[in-house]
């Protein structure tokens, strides 16, 4: 069954097209993100999703059923949002048992979900506690307990890490893919963190200007972008654009190729100065200026020693790089 | 903490200056009290000197204790102070929901429109207002006063609170909606515990301009019944002759519940500004 169905979407907020005929479909169990600067939509997309805002046109089924006018909590849902829209007033526990109240849901009932996505995320120390005594990542854990309750055919994540700092960034991601794998509902994520994308995801959505650039799999993506901007998105280092005629292309076409494609060679292609060396431990990121004044950036496994200033030349195998037409699109046939 | 605030000597000057303004800000009230404990002539004598064993006297409060509708006007003053009170921010809180909440058509003009009684004084329309009470049978009734200053604080109390309620996430009212509560719980529940500090303030700010008002009581419900405590004072002001230690008992009275609903709303203020900033 299909937890997800978009048709033809549209979202215009007065003369502005926020959403433009988006199509889409989430199997069950699926784990898919939206992605794309900021303004893109991907937000909308997911209130209008969730019911919070209704779609200029075009029809919304979840699980089968048209929701086009169903309020937000008939809809078999739950979202997390990034400011984790906790009720101030109330514990924990109160926050996470609300929304069952509100169903009628027996007593008994809510206490055996409630206890599970306690035991689940670990909040058991915490649940007499009110949001304002705990901390970002613990409220971000009760804002998922609130969800998981619910026990929805549906979750909408909106940007849930973006208030956390690096490493409960990290920890927290972990835990909501392997939440993903012991509930097996569809989960829909908004986030304009590619790296989040790429790991979690099942199927990413890559929107802009209020439309979908490309779907598919982390890999399709990164391997087969359809068009330019979908390969310097996903990626980071982002992706080297360099004219393609100064390498012996096709003029005007732009040449794409990924900072770890690139090697650093007595005698390359690509001649230039080093203009600065990041040096991670893990990996070193050299950014070479070459004469026409185009910025590339190599990726080196390991540790790298390299002096600014000194000239280095680059080069690339034919088979890594991609060319994009002058509005962007991919030239070459794409490989089956 | 910048430098400038941990120098003691800026702290003291900033002390003293606040010191300063509060004597200047008491010192009238300071004044009607002692005074108000003193017999006619020590007050004529000495207006500055506190009651001592000879001056001390309660001839005033006698007098306006005698007086048998004083406790009348008093409850009269609460009751139009409190429901009006309660009315503006009833329907000003409503009224800011919708325009902060709802996207609908005229929304900015309405906005405007209910500002606009910020700038113009309702007493331009008293005649007006008397004939609408007339008509309806209000003269003399609490009810007209009620609506009057209900319909004289709204303008404000709408402005502020839907400023504030702007701010009020709204991620927490979706979530809200997503977990199935309704519209009147969003408001009840969640957004007027947030503004609860905008409400003290609106509450005080007009708290004190209809409990002192003598303007509406005079035209709109002189009666003996129906008389506020302004009202009631002027009993003591005659053109000729004026009972000076009744005006000032009835004065130092009058501060009372003002005060006592002032450190209940200043008490809400304080901990809306706290909790906030702990978060």
């Amino acid at each position: 069954m299909t937890a997800l169905v978009l048709k033809d979407v549209c979202k215009s907020f007065g003369a502005v097209d926020v959403l433009r005929n988006i199509d889409l479909t989430v199997e069950d169990g699926e784990f898919v993100v939206f992605v794309g600067p900021s303004g893109c939509g991907k937000s909308t997309l997911l209130r209008v999703i969730a019911g919070l805002e209704d779609a200029t046109s075009g029809d919304v089924e979840i699980a089968g059923a048209r929701v086009n006018a169903v309020p937000p909590a008939k809809r078999g849902i739950a979202m997390v949002f990034q400011s984790y829209a906790l009720y101030p007033h109330l514990t924990v526990k109160e926050n996470m048992a609300l929304a069952l109240k509100q169903e009628g849901t027996p007593r008994d009932v809510i206490a055996a979900r409630v206890a599970e996505a306690t035991r689940m995320l670990e909040l058991g120390p915490y649940l007499d506690r009110r949001p304002a005594d705990l901390s970002g990542g613990q409220r971000q854990r009760v804002a998922i307990g609130r969800a998981v309750v619910r026990q929805p055919k549906l979750f909408l994540f909106d940007e849930p890490l973006s208030n956390l700092d690096a490493s409960l960034r990290m920890a927290t991601r972990i835990e909501i893919a392997a939440l993903h794998r012991s509930l097996s509902a569809a989960m829909i994520y908004v986030t304009h963190d590619q790296t989040e994308a790429m790991t979690l995801a099942d199927k990413i959505v890559v929107l802009r200007d209020g439309r979908v650039e490309q779907i598919g799999s982390p890999m399709e993506l990164y391997n087969n972008p359809a068009n330019r901007f979908v390969a310097g998105f996903l990626g980071a280092p982002a992706m080297n654009f360099l004219d393609a005629a100064t390498l012996g292309g096709p003029g005007g076409a732009t040449l794409g190729i990924r900072p770890e494609h690139l090697r650093v060679t007595d005698a390359g292609r690509i001649k230039g100065t080093v203009a600065h060396v990041e040096n991670l431990g893990g990996d070193t990121n050299i950014i070479v200026e070459t004469g026409a004044g185009e910025r590339v950036t190599v990726r080196v496994f390991g540790q790298y020693p390299c002096t600014v200033g000194r000239s280095a030349a680059l080069d690339f195998d034919d088979a890594d790089a991609f060319l994009f037409d002058a509005a962007g699109a991919r030239l070459v046939a794409e490989p089956a | 903490m910048s430098a400038a605030r941990r120098n003691p000597l800026n702290s003291a000057a900033a002390h003293a200056a606040l010191l300063a303004y509060v004597a200047i800000a008491l010192f009238p009230v300071f004044v009607i009290v002692i005074n108000s404990f003193k017999d006619r002539r020590s007050i004529f004598r000495e207006p500055l000197a506190l009651p001592d064993a000879e001056s001390f006297s309660l001839i005033g409060y006698q007098t306006v204790l005698k007086q048998g509708d004083f406790f009348l006007y008093f409850q009269n003053s609460f009751i139009v102070t409190v429901a009006s009170l309660f009315f503006i921010l009833l329907f000003g809180a409503m009224a800011a929901f919708a325009l902060a909440e709802y996207r609908f058509r005229g929304n900015m003009l309405m906005g405007l429109y209910l500002a606009l009684g910020i700038m113009i004084p309702i007493r331009i329309g008293t005649v007006a207002i008397l004939e609408m009470m007339v008509a309806t049978n209000l003269v003399n009734t609490l009810w007209a006063l009620i609506l009057v200053y209900t319909a004289q604080g709204l303008p404000l109390a709408v402005f502020i609170l839907s400023e504030f309620m702007r701010q009020v996430s709204d991620d927490l009212k979706n979530a809200g909606r997503i977990d199935g509560l309704s519209e009147y719980t969003i408001f009840l529940r969640l957004v007027l515990p947030l503004v609860r500090p905008a409400l003290a303030t609106v509450a005080v700010f007009n708290m004190i301009p209809i409990w002192n008002d003598l303007w509406f009581p005079l035209i709109l419900a002189p009666a003996e019944e129906t008389k506020t405590l302004t009202l009631g004072s002027q009993v003591f002001i005659g053109q000729f002759v004026t009972d000076w230690n009744a005006v000032l008992s009835a004065l130092s009275m009058a501060i009372l519940p003002v005060m006592g609903l002032y450190v209940i709303f200043s008490r809400q203020l304080i901990r809306g500004i706290t909790s906030g900033a702990v978060k």
